[in-house]
């Protein structure tokens, strides 16, 4: 609590939400109302910013200030808002044809940037609005319908993108673990500079299911290893296998077995600058591996909209020209003198 | 010692050329500014290649600058110079075609060689003959060896020696023209301020080229342009697009509302990102984003955001941002996109003008999608325009293109410094009541809704690209659409009561109309002006305001027998006047060479009409 004492309620805007029935999104924004309700950051300091696609009619459903905008370019958007004025909170809601496809480019930069922004991508890995085309991160040979003979082109894992950027955050979560959700996007949304957070997220007409190997209660404990700054990386039944570094690289073992000892398992550590781990992490598949989530990666770093603002704070002490009478009458300037000609130039 | 020939002359245009990498550019800016401070007025024309440095010594590679100056007022950088000054032969044999028949050649002797005609493409060894340029006064004055000789003993490389050339011909030049060379010294002695040797080389080089003139003068003729009679004040030199960056800053600072820009580079018209983000002093947001279409985007979340947002751009990158201009016009929000043409279609011709965008201004976009569109008309002017460009799009809510061109943005005159009392208020429509805000909810006369920004308590609300009603909410109701359509068309038209009505130049009835608009003015003015000297019965109607057009231009054109209307493409105005305005009679001039028009043609085009 605190000292607004807002519930998810104050959040959720009067319009009917309009996803299909069992669709992953809902338990998303829930999550997402959640933490901004618990943030203590005032209502009118949110802005939700989205580009196209199922996922961002989402600003629609808020209570928020928002700008649904158009396709690819929500990142872009959203950057020019928080440099307009960085004392907002400002969430992009987007997914992963949005972000990776037509706004690749912009994710990469806003990334490489490092504006404060929260990013949720929606990743379902199918075109759901335009009804079942593969996207960027479609695993390969998958039959849609501008793929019927299977895809022949490899998938972006938007961790790597984030990366290979140069990223200071990333975390993975899973639509239907709310609670999950719910901790990482408040994580996202406390880090300052450029949170990317990807929710695996069920598609129910176009790609149900898709997502099932890692989410089935059966397996849970198997198929997802869940991230704790400065915890073993333990997973399984029971916690009795664990990740450890050999040769550079990862590998599953289980405590206990081969002289496997709990000191042996490698400690998370979000913070660490080197973002090796932080990328093999990310990298992490089944069937070889559990699939790792929560916040995979999280360093400190300058933020564009900060240093954006102070730069000119700086310069504006230093610099003679003050206002635009200033500005006009600075360099080279001459004065004429009344020669007795007025007609002047004639515009 | 013969004394030197004294020309008084009104005007005289000169044009600067050699390599890219010659300092032709500064060479011509330098001698500008040094007219416009004796009290000339002058227009200068910078025309360079899109290649940075084309391979030396060739025709592709040279690049000129042009400068008209006079005692009388100078609208253009004139059709034909009477002095070329040629670094090598490839320089004249680019510039020739813009020379008037018998003008004067200043050359580089020492580069006219065999290696050089070779490189120029010359089939023999005597370029001027060849270009049968034989009735002009070709000063050949070995510059090269000249500079190197009074460098000696600096112990300079050759390489920065040959860089000071370009203050030789300068030298000369100002001897000629009468230039004192107080102020090109001090340029020079700011510039270098940490290299005292750079420093005294130009300094010598300088005074060795004005010297030669003074000593030779039996070679050269000497000419006198008296000050032109302009208005008194304070004046600067300014190009069109420091004049469109200046304008947006001074419309942010009457409008109280912060300055963003998100562009990305690109010729023409680099320049006005450059300059704003010079201007953290003024508390400017630049962002250069990674591309045409995040600039904008940026930009329209920065509006979103409650600042005044601009991004700026040229032909090809304007068709990147008809998206984005799209989102604008849907969630009416305020946006400045500034669009310098060049030649194309596609990348066309980046250095060179043309006004060949101004339909995709209008039109170029998915849907029923009106924004307001205007056009500056000299470079000083672009400041005048993009403030009112930014003025329209916050009164008005609506984006709003600003039309200049490589020939504006490039060129320059003096310009009386106005005072930022002078200007008029700005008043943003940002929204005032708190509570019950409907973010489309609209003013009853100008149709435009008002403007609350995140951060502001009791406005949250949610706007977007898809057709919505009132309160922003998405709407898929069909008489909604028409009608929003309607009303966004409608909101563009009455921006009409905001524009001042069109002027004619000359008398209000007559012969022949003479129709332009954008940066063809100063050759248009000109045009009209010696054909009514010739007492021909011709006016000018010069249009800044295109979409909406002033509300008396039928009135202007019923009052003429014949309408011309002249413009740097194949008949775009003309195509949208006969849309608008149908019921006239329009002849069209159109020229698409990446050139201005010259005031020759456009009299020899007029005489025609008027004789048919």
């Amino acid at each position: 609590m605190n000292e607004f004492n807002y519930t998810v309620k104050d959040f959720k805007s009067e319009n009917e939400v309009r996803w299909c029935p069992g669709c992953g999104d809902y338990a998303i924004m829930n999550a997402i109302q959640r933490v901004m309700a618990e943030m203590g950051i005032a209502h009118k300091d949110f802005a939700v910013i989205s580009g196209i696609g199922c996922s961002s009619r989402f600003p629609y459903y808020m209570s928020t200030y928002g700008f649904h905008t158009i396709h690819g370019r929500a990142t872009a958007v959203a950057s020019g808002v928080r440099c307009a004025n960085p004392d907002l909170n400002v969430w992009v809601i987007t997914g992963d044809g949005d972000s990776m496809a037509i706004g690749g480019n912009h994710f990469i930069h806003l990334v490489r940037r490092n504006i404060n922004l929260n990013v949720i991508i929606f990743n379902n890995k199918i075109y759901g609005l335009t009804k079942g085309q593969y996207s960027p991160t479609t695993e390969k040979g998958f039959k849609s319908k501008t793929s019927p003979f299977g895809t022949i082109e490899e998938p972006f894992n938007p961790g790597q993108l984030v990366i290979g950027a140069g990223g200071t955050f990333f975390a993975r979560s899973i639509d239907g673990n709310i609670k999950l959700s719910q901790e990482v996007f408040g994580e996202a949304a406390l880090h300052e500079g450029t949170s990317i957070v990807e929710v695996l997220q069920n598609c129910m007409i176009y790609n149900h299911g898709v997502h099932d190997l890692i989410t089935d209660p059966a397996y849970r404990a198997e198929r997802q290893l869940m991230l704790k700054q400065g915890e073993p990386m333990r997973f399984g039944e029971d916690n009795r296998k664990g990740i450890v570094l050999e040769k550079g690289k990862l590998k599953v073992v289980t405590v206990g077995e081969n002289g496997i000892t709990p000191e042996d398992i490698l400690v998370h550590d979000a913070t660490d600058p080197d973002p090796s781990i932080h990328l093999a992490l990310i990298r992490m598949h089944l069937p070889e591996f559990p699939v790792a989530l929560g916040v995979i990666r999280k360093v400190a770093a300058p933020t564009y909209d900060r240093e954006m603002k102070e730069q000119i704070l700086r310069i504006q002490e230093n610099r003679k020209i003050k206002n635009m009478d200033d500005l006009l009458r600075s360099g080279n300037t001459w004065e004429v003198k009344d020669n007795g000609f007025s007609n002047g130039r004639e515009k | 010692m013969k004394e030197a020939k004294v020309i008084e002359m009104d005007e005289v245009a000169i044009r600067f050329s050699g390599d890219s990498g010659d300092g032709m550019q500064l060479t011509g800016t330098l001698f500008s500014d040094a007219s416009a401070l004796l009290g000339n007025d002058i227009s200068t024309f910078p025309d360079y290649p899109a290649e940075i440095r084309a391979p030396q010594g060739t025709v592709g590679g040279v690049s000129g600058f042009q400068v008209q100056f006079g005692q009388k007022e100078v609208n253009t950088p004139g059709d034909y110079a009477h002095v070329l000054v040629a670094m090598n032969p490839a320089a004249v044999k680019a510039n020739a075609k813009f020379m008037k028949p018998g003008g004067t050649i200043i050359y580089d002797k020492d580069a006219f060689n065999e290696k050089n005609f070779r490189k120029a493409n010359f089939t023999t060894d005597d370029p001027f003959t060849e270009l049968n340029l034989i009735d002009y006064v070709k000063i050949g004055v070995p510059i090269t060896e000249l500079t190197q000789e009074s460098l000696k003993d600096l112990g300079l490389d050759n390489k920065s020696i040959l860089r000071s050339k370009n203050m030789f011909a300068l030298g000369l030049v100002c001897w000629m023209f009468n230039r004192p060379l107080d102020y090109i010294e001090e340029f020079i002695t700011s510039k270098f301020s940490s290299k005292p040797t750079v420093v005294q080389a130009n300094m010598r080089v300088l005074h060795a080229g004005y010297n030669y003139g003074m000593n030779l003068q039996h070679m050269t003729p000497r000419y006198m342009i008296n000050p032109a009679p302009i208005e008194p004040g304070l004046y600067r030199n300014i190009n069109g697009n420091q004049a469109t960056a200046w304008g947006l800053l001074a419309a942010s600072e009457k409008s109280g509302r912060p300055l963003f820009i998100g562009s990305y580079p690109i010729t023409p018209a680099t320049e006005i990102l450059q300059t704003l983000a010079e201007r953290k002093d003024l508390g400017v947001k630049s962002f250069q984003a990674e591309d045409e279409i995040a600039g904008i985007t940026t930009a329209l979340g920065a509006s979103f955001a409650g600042h005044l947002a601009v991004t700026s751009t040229s032909g090809p990158g304007f068709a990147l941002k008809s998206e984005a201009i799209g989102l604008g016009v849907m969630a009416e929000l305020p946006l400045v996109v500034v669009n310098v043409q060049r030649g194309g279609p596609s990348t066309g011709l980046p250095t060179k003008t043309e006004q060949s965008d101004l339909l995709q201004a209008l039109y170029g976009r998915n849907g029923e999608s009106p924004v307001a569109v205007i056009a500056a008309s000299t470079p000083s002017d672009c400041f005048w325009y993009a403030f009112t460009a930014a003025r329209i799009a916050m009164e008005r809510m609506v984006p709003v293109v600003l039309l200049t061109d490589g020939f504006l943005g490039n060129g320059s005159e003096p310009w009386k410094i106005p005072s930022m009392a002078d200007l008029p208020d700005i008043h943003p429509r940002i929204a005032k009541n708190p509570g019950n805000y409907k973010p489309y909810e609209r003013d009853g006369n100008t149709l435009s809704r008002s403007w609350a920004f995140p951060g502001s308590e009791g406005f949250a609300h949610r706007i977007g690209g898809l057709e919505k009603n009132i309160t922003g909410n998405v709407s898929h109701d069909p008489d909604n659409h028409q009608k929003n359509c309607e009303i966004r068309e409608a909101k563009v038209q009455r921006i009409v009561d905001m524009i001042p009505d069109l002027d004619v130049y000359g008398d209000p009835e007559g012969d022949v109309l003479l129709v332009g608009w954008g940066g063809t003015f100063g050759h248009m003015i000109s045009t009209v002006r010696e054909l009514r000297r010739k007492g021909k019965n011709v006016s000018l109607a010069h249009f800044n305001y295109i979409k909406p057009l002033p509300a008396n231009t039928g009135e202007v054109f019923r009052r003429f027998k014949k309408i011309l209307v002249c413009e740097i493409n194949l008949g775009q105005f003309v195509a949208y006047l006969r849309d608008k305005l149908p019921g006239f009679t329009y002849y069209q001039y159109n020229k698409v060479k990446g050139l201005p028009f010259t005031v020759q043609e456009l009299e020899d085009a007029v005489t025609k009409l008027l004789e048919a």
